[in-house]
């Protein structure tokens, strides 16, 4: 009885009797969801146009903080090196189409996925060898985000919130709108939208993939970098930061791989979740849970839904 | 020239079936035998036996375990350290509480413990497939080096939460702990690693092994042609963690001597799923020859700049290792996508004809 009073009704209580607190782990739980969402939405993007699924992402992310970080400390002027990150991550993405992509058409997918694990090892051992291996402090004062916290007198307590975070979860909102209509209106949208139904229909309809897919992996690149900027910004600029790549999986599963609402809506999910699990629950079996409770989370999720929340039906024929 | 099957005729249904059905194999597996069990042991030195061939049987043996499930079944998983795990501490635990059983014999019964952990595990694959499995195996993954930690009775309330491996002896010989010679070791390890890649072989040829076949190839259809899924695939996952259980147990036993859950992470997982893949997803010689690149390339670039006479950083020479690895992957697919093995089957095809085109 004791054990399923701690499981089922002790939680509730702690969050009803201290509703600051409360509020103040869903508001992590929130912001570290935005976050595993940009990083599920590099993923989702590349996935729905290319069927890659690309492992790169997480290296992406601490390969374009690194580069801005880097291109900075060389002397260059912050924004003109935002421009400089941005302008290698397009020479990434075309690269990557080039050489590694465009003899691998039409190979099986767990080979591209492989491919994707030897683009991470390169960058791991690029990133290292040009910027040295050591963590660095994100630009965040050059840039003109803003630190400290704002703190309100609600709930009956305290709940303080980073103005970072604030300033993360906008960004992050306006990105998602971005390319929500760059999707729906535009015609590269269209095409990268025609070329995830079909790659042969889309191509025979005169769009040119490799064209797509260079878009589709610069794109993927600029949410690496959007993303890259908040988490060093959070913690350091280091190759620790490939981690929370692997945090992004779950997320994926819980929306599905194709879709980009699924991924907002499992990223939060999954941060509020990991952050309420750990908070009210973890201490039941000894603290760590963050390390599978996403995964758990999402398994669940997918012994209901196979395809994940948002996912198109699978459908399969002899 | 040297290498043709002409004259060799197959008079029976056994030696048609045979594995190994040219009689040039049969030469070629008995001479690797016999440099593997003979001439390494004479000739070598402790660095190649511990640091080279040890090794390098382990993850072939782990490499094997998750060809099976994914190369043979189909089935994706991102959890071959977890298992791996499971077998050094299930062996760790068995030796500890009875001390007296012979160490062998633990460590092919830790890999039952894994074979039972691995089909729960692997009990979301009937409704879960291709990545989203994957990704539910790294639940499995997560979940169990948690365990590793957080659950003390695992590593007997050590200070270090680490396990140190105890000293054995069988029939007189001290066979495990520090000191235990390396020949010893390696003749354990290599022993273990024939016998069970025997199996595994007989295994693939048999029923079991064309059930997974058909299962991995499209498992509605096997389901119409009778083959119970879920039996197949369970029997899939454990067997396969079987094989990763015991090769976790003598890495620790035979290897490592000792460890902590960290070895067992996710790195290892993937260390072992790109060993197979660039080895040949479905093929036996493949993990060997998988595990011989993966594991013996860092250590051959992390030996020729220094003999080359290039003065290096050995900070640049890990990065410099790191972006070779990224680019021979990349390499290897593109130039092979099918992997060494069937390299080594284009190879052998030119042997035949040769000196002639075709």
């Amino acid at each position: 009885m004791g054990i399923l009073y701690n499981i089922f009704i002790d939680p509730f209580v702690q969050m009803g009797q201290a509703p600051d607190l409360f509020v103040q782990t869903l508001w992590e739980g929130l912001v570290g969801g935005m976050l595993y969402a940009l990083i599920a939405l590099g993923f989702v993007l590349i996935f729905k146009a290319s069927g890659v699924f690309n492992f790169a992402q997480g290296i992406m992310v601490v390969f374009a903080a690194l580069t801005l970080v880097g291109l900075h400390t060389a002397g260059v002027p912050a924004f003109l090196a935002l421009g400089l990150t941005i302008a290698v991550m397009f020479a990434l993405a075309w690269t990557i189409e080039r050489v590694v992509l465009r003899p691998l058409v039409n190979q099986p997918d767990i080979i591209l996925f492989m491919a994707t694990f030897g683009i991470t090892y390169f960058l791991i051992g690029f990133g290292e060898f040009v910027f040295g291996g050591d963590p660095k402090v994100m630009i965040t004062e050059a840039l003109y985000l803003p630190k400290g916290s704002i703190t309100y007198k609600a709930f009956g307590g305290i709940v303080s919130l980073q103005r970072l975070d604030i300033v993360a979860v906008i960004v992050a909102s306006i990105m998602v709108a971005v390319l929500a209509v760059f999707f729906s209106k535009t015609r590269i949208g269209r095409a990268l939208r025609a070329v995830a139904d079909s790659h042969s229909a889309a191509l025979s309809v005169g769009i040119s993939l490799e064209q797509i897919w260079v878009i589709v992996w610069f794109a993927a690149g600029l949410v690496a970098l959007v993303t890259g900027i908040f988490w060093g910004a959070r913690s350091d600029v280091s190759f620790a930061l490939e981690v929370i790549a692997l945090k992004a999986l779950p997320v994926l599963i819980l929306g599905g791989f194709t879709s980009i609402p699924g991924a907002i809506v499992g990223g939060l999910i999954i941060g509020i979740g990991e952050k309420l699990g750990e908070f009210y629950w973890g201490p039941l079996v000894g603290s760590g849970t963050d390390a599978w409770f996403a995964y758990v989370i999402a398994l669940v999720f997918l012994l209901f839904r196979p395809q994940g929340l948002f996912g198109e039906k699978i459908i399969e024929r002899v | 020239m040297f290498y043709r099957e002409a004259g060799q005729f197959k008079t029976s249904y056994a030696s048609d079936q045979a594995v190994f059905p040219i009689l040039q194999d049969r030469i070629g597996v008995f001479i690797i035998l016999a440099i593997a069990f003979v001439v390494i042991p004479l000739t070598g030195n402790d660095f190649i036996i511990n640091a080279v061939m040890i090794p390098f049987l382990v993850f072939s043996l782990a490499a094997i375990g998750l060809n099976l499930l994914t190369g043979y079944t189909g089935q994706l998983s991102l959890g071959t350290g977890a298992f791996m795990g499971v077998g050094a501490y299930a062996c760790y635990k068995l030796t500890t509480i009875y001390p007296g059983v012979n160490i062998i014999i633990w460590v092919i019964a830790s890999g039952f413990f894994a074979a039972a952990v691995g089909a729960v595990f692997g009990l979301p694959s009937l409704r879960i497939k291709g990545f989203y499995l994957a990704i539910a195996t790294l639940a499995a993954q997560f979940f169990l080096e948690w365990c590793f930690i957080r659950i003390p009775w695992l590593y007997n309330y050590n200070v270090s939460a680490a396990i140190e491996v105890p000293q054995r002896e069988l029939f007189g010989i001290i066979v495990t702990g520090p000191r235990a010679s390396a020949e010893t070791r390696y003749y354990i390890v290599l022993s273990i690693v024939v016998v069970m890649t025997w199996m595994a072989s007989n295994l693939m040829h048999g029923r079991i092994g064309r059930m997974w076949m058909a299962v991995r190839d499209m498992d509605i259809a096997a389901e119409l042609m009778g083959i119970r899924l879920l039996p197949t695939k369970l029997l899939a996952f454990a067997i396969s963690s079987f094989y990763c259980g015991v090769s976790g147990a003598l890495m620790v036993f035979l290897w490592y001597g000792g460890a902590e859950s960290a070895v067992f992470n996710i790195n290892q997982s993937f260390t072992i799923l790109f060993m197979i893949i660039i080895g040949g997803l479905g093929s036996l010689l493949g993990s060997f020859l998988g595990a011989a690149l993966i594991y013996i390339l860092p250590i051959i670039l992390r030996f020729v700049p220094p003999q080359l006479g290039i003065p290096l950083h050995a900070a640049t020479i890990e990065h410099i290792t790191f972006m070779t690895i990224g680019a021979l992957i990349v390499f290897f697919l593109i130039a092979e996508p099918a992997g060494l093995a069937r390299l080594w089957q284009i190879g052998k095809q030119k042997l035949r004809v040769w000196p002639f085109p075709y």
